[in-house]
């Protein structure tokens, strides 16, 4: 079995606000190997890059990841001292977001910031950094990129910033790249273009893939694990066909029946009614039951425990438990 | 960039702008009640003898005429002579201007100092007891009288304390006397111009902290004081270097008050007692230099903007 190189256990990541402590990620476990894509989906504000934000130690001031571990190749991120983890930022572990067009700085170069982590990390003096960054920007498609070295930000149109910021997050060959919606913000075209792109770098860089995304294309042209998030909780974890053939959760069926399917002429949208809950909204039993077409008496009053479908495949929802009876006569695979 | 065509386009426009103000300051003098000849002819002076020096002064001409005889004057570098001392109104003015700018100058780089190392760290421990007094201070800054200020400190320093002389501005600046007499009027001038700049550099900071931007800053690995330093630092001060130009342009023309204090010999002093003496030519002078420097000032701080922020360009 190829070995995990990141392995998040039951982490939990709260908010001090007025209202008082809220946890926007409760207890989410999750690991993704060696040269693994893994997509995080969901709605907007169910912790997805929060997630991202936690495990790269990016957390806003007033946000703490108060449980769990994150092991990074036998380091547990959180505990690292500061200084470590800023070290290892940048550098084995990188980071790509959503808003090209704010996530790079308005009055520096795009020579300036790819040049910078290559002397930070891999201590290149600033010749041999600029050289690098050439290098790095063609390879990301960016062309004639010595004349680009010498623009700024605003010089350049949103896909073209997006692909500096690629070519900035894997200038010291990570490990792993989290991308955090990275082609929610661009035009249907350009965001074709950095799928295929992030895709091929991948494979050349060797590394694995955290791609956060609200979009079902997106999963289907990249994923290889899928994990769907709800209020905070992971409620369905499994291989990408295993999501998109077999999906467990009435929220993930939700998620897939909410994309338009032109091929297939009977095809009707179904989205999920309703709205994601707040942070500090309290839910008695399972959290999704207030928008759940299948829910029980016993959704109301229990929290679902975790059932495995196949060992790759499992989900938090009572309805598997009905099916597993069904199926093992009663032995139950499920662990809180 | 096109900076030249940025600059002729200033200059016409201060060309507009000083015949504006000339205008108004004329106006508002020869308004104003009293009159330079009989301040001049004295209390003992008959009627005759006013209107002799009012004929000799050309005070009885219309005024409009006057007007376009001092404008005239103006463009061929001629403003005028005193009618006090009958001192070129242009010699007058080198010779008290360097003080000025001292005082402005020095002022200006205490308000920097302290305004903008206060904003940032009240930023960064956004919300401590350093941001909250830093921001109650900056409130008093703002608030309090400079003739009160300086009265204060004068007391404090340099009658109780002795460390620095009561006033006077007569060693040049490089010297260390020179220094110790700018000290105290530079900190009761520039004290204002601190706490509007600590202000400004403060919000500029804390938005520019939030920006996504430095959160890549972070996601690199870059060191927490290079993201402070360089990637917020230089974010924040666009909006700061305006502040900054236009309290210089202030302090400038706004040290009459501290050089009354201090008994320094400026423009400020000067243009207090052109106006008590109804002295016209020397008002107007000082008043047109103070003008023509508060928009130099405003250039130089366009100029300065096209340098720290790439987005801007004159075309």
């Amino acid at each position: 079995m190829i070995e995990s190189i990141l392995s998040v256990n039951n982490m939990v990541t709260a908010f001090k606000t007025s209202d008082g402590l809220l946890p926007a990620v409760r207890g989410a476990s999750f690991s993704v190997k060696k040269g693994e894509t893994l997509c995080i989906v969901g709605e907007s504000g169910c912790g997805k890059s929060i997630t991202a934000l936690s495990i790269m130690g990016l957390l806003p001031s007033n946000g703490k990841v108060t449980e769990g571990s994150v092991m990074f190749e036998n380091k547990d991120l959180l505990t690292l001292k500061k200084e470590d983890m800023r070290s290892l930022r940048g550098n084995e572990i990188s980071m790509i977001f959503q808003e090209p067009m704010t996530a790079l700085n308005p009055v520096f170069t795009v020579g300036y910031q790819i040049r910078e982590p290559l002397m930070i990390h891999h201590r290149l003096s600033k010749r041999e950094a600029h050289q690098k960054g050439i290098e790095l920007l063609k390879r990301v498609g960016i062309p004639s990129p010595a004349s680009r070295m010498n623009q700024y930000p605003h010089e350049l149109s949103g896909g073209m910033r997006q692909r500096v910021m690629i070519a900035i997050a894997l200038s010291c060959n990570p490990k792993l790249l989290v991308a955090d919606e990275p082609t929610t913000a661009l035009d249907v075209t350009i965001q074709a273009q950095i799928i295929d792109l992030l895709n091929d770098l991948k494979r050349d860089f060797e590394m694995s893939l955290i791609m956060i995304t609200h979009d079902m294309g997106v999963v289907a042209e990249i994923a290889d694990r899928v994990i769907v998030m709800y209020a905070g909780e992971i409620i369905e974890n499994g291989t990408v066909s295993e999501i998109f053939n077999s999906p467990q959760h009435p929220y993930t069926r939700g998620l897939l029946s909410s994309v338009p399917n032109v091929d297939d002429p009977d095809f009707h949208l179904n989205p999920i009614a309703g709205s994601l809950p707040l942070l500090n909204e309290k839910i008695s039993g399972c959290r999704f039951h207030p928008r759940c077409p299948h829910a029980m008496e016993k959704c109301k009053a229990v929290s679902p425990v975790t059932f495995e479908a196949t060992p790759t495949h499992s989900a938090r929802c009572w309805l598997m438990e009905d099916e597993e009876v069904r199926q093992h006569g009663g032995q139950r695979a499920g662990t809180l | 960039m096109k900076l030249a065509g940025l600059i002729v386009q200033r200059f016409m426009q201060l060309i507009l702008l000083l015949i504006g103000i000339s205008f108004i300051v004329f106006l508002s003098m020869h308004i104003a009640p009293g009159d330079p000849a009989s301040i001049i002819g004295g209390p003992t002076a008959s009627k005759a003898d006013i209107e002799a020096i009012q004929e000799n002064l050309g005070l009885n001409k219309p005024i409009l005429v006057q007007y376009w005889d001092y404008l005239k004057g103006v463009f061929s570098g001629d403003l005028g002579f005193s009618y006090q001392t009958k001192q070129s109104v242009t010699e007058a003015l080198t010779e008290r201007f360097p003080n000025t700018l001292n005082l402005a100058i020095a002022s200006i780089i205490v308000a920097v100092v302290i305004g903008v190392a206060a904003g940032i760290i009240s930023a960064l421990k956004h919300n401590s007891l350093f941001d909250a007094l830093s921001t109650m201070i900056a409130l008093g800054g703002i608030s309090i009288p400079n003739f009160w200020l300086g009265a204060v400190l004068i007391l404090i320093f340099a009658v109780n304390l002795q460390w620095l002389p009561v006033g006077g501005l007569t060693d040049p600046f490089w010297t260390i006397e020179g220094i110790k007499q700018l000290i105290l009027p530079a900190l009761t001038l520039g004290t204002g111009s601190a706490a509007m700049i600590a202000r400004m550099s403060r919000s500029a900071m804390l938005e520019v902290i939030r920006a996504d931007y430095v959160r890549t800053a972070r996601a690199k690995g870059v060191r927490e004081k290079s993201v402070i330093m360089l990637h917020c630092l230089r974010n924040a001060m666009i909006p700061v270097i305006t502040v900054i130009g236009l309290n210089f342009g202030f302090l400038l023309g706004g040290t009459i008050i501290t050089e009354q204090v201090f008994a320094i010999n400026g423009v400020g002093r000067l243009m207090i007692e052109s106006i008590a003496a109804r002295d016209f030519p020397m008002v107007q002078g000082a008043v047109l230099l103070v003008a023509t420097l508060f928009v130099l000032v405003n250039l130089i701080v366009d100029i300065v903007y096209a340098f720290i922020d790439p987005r801007i360009s004159y075309e």
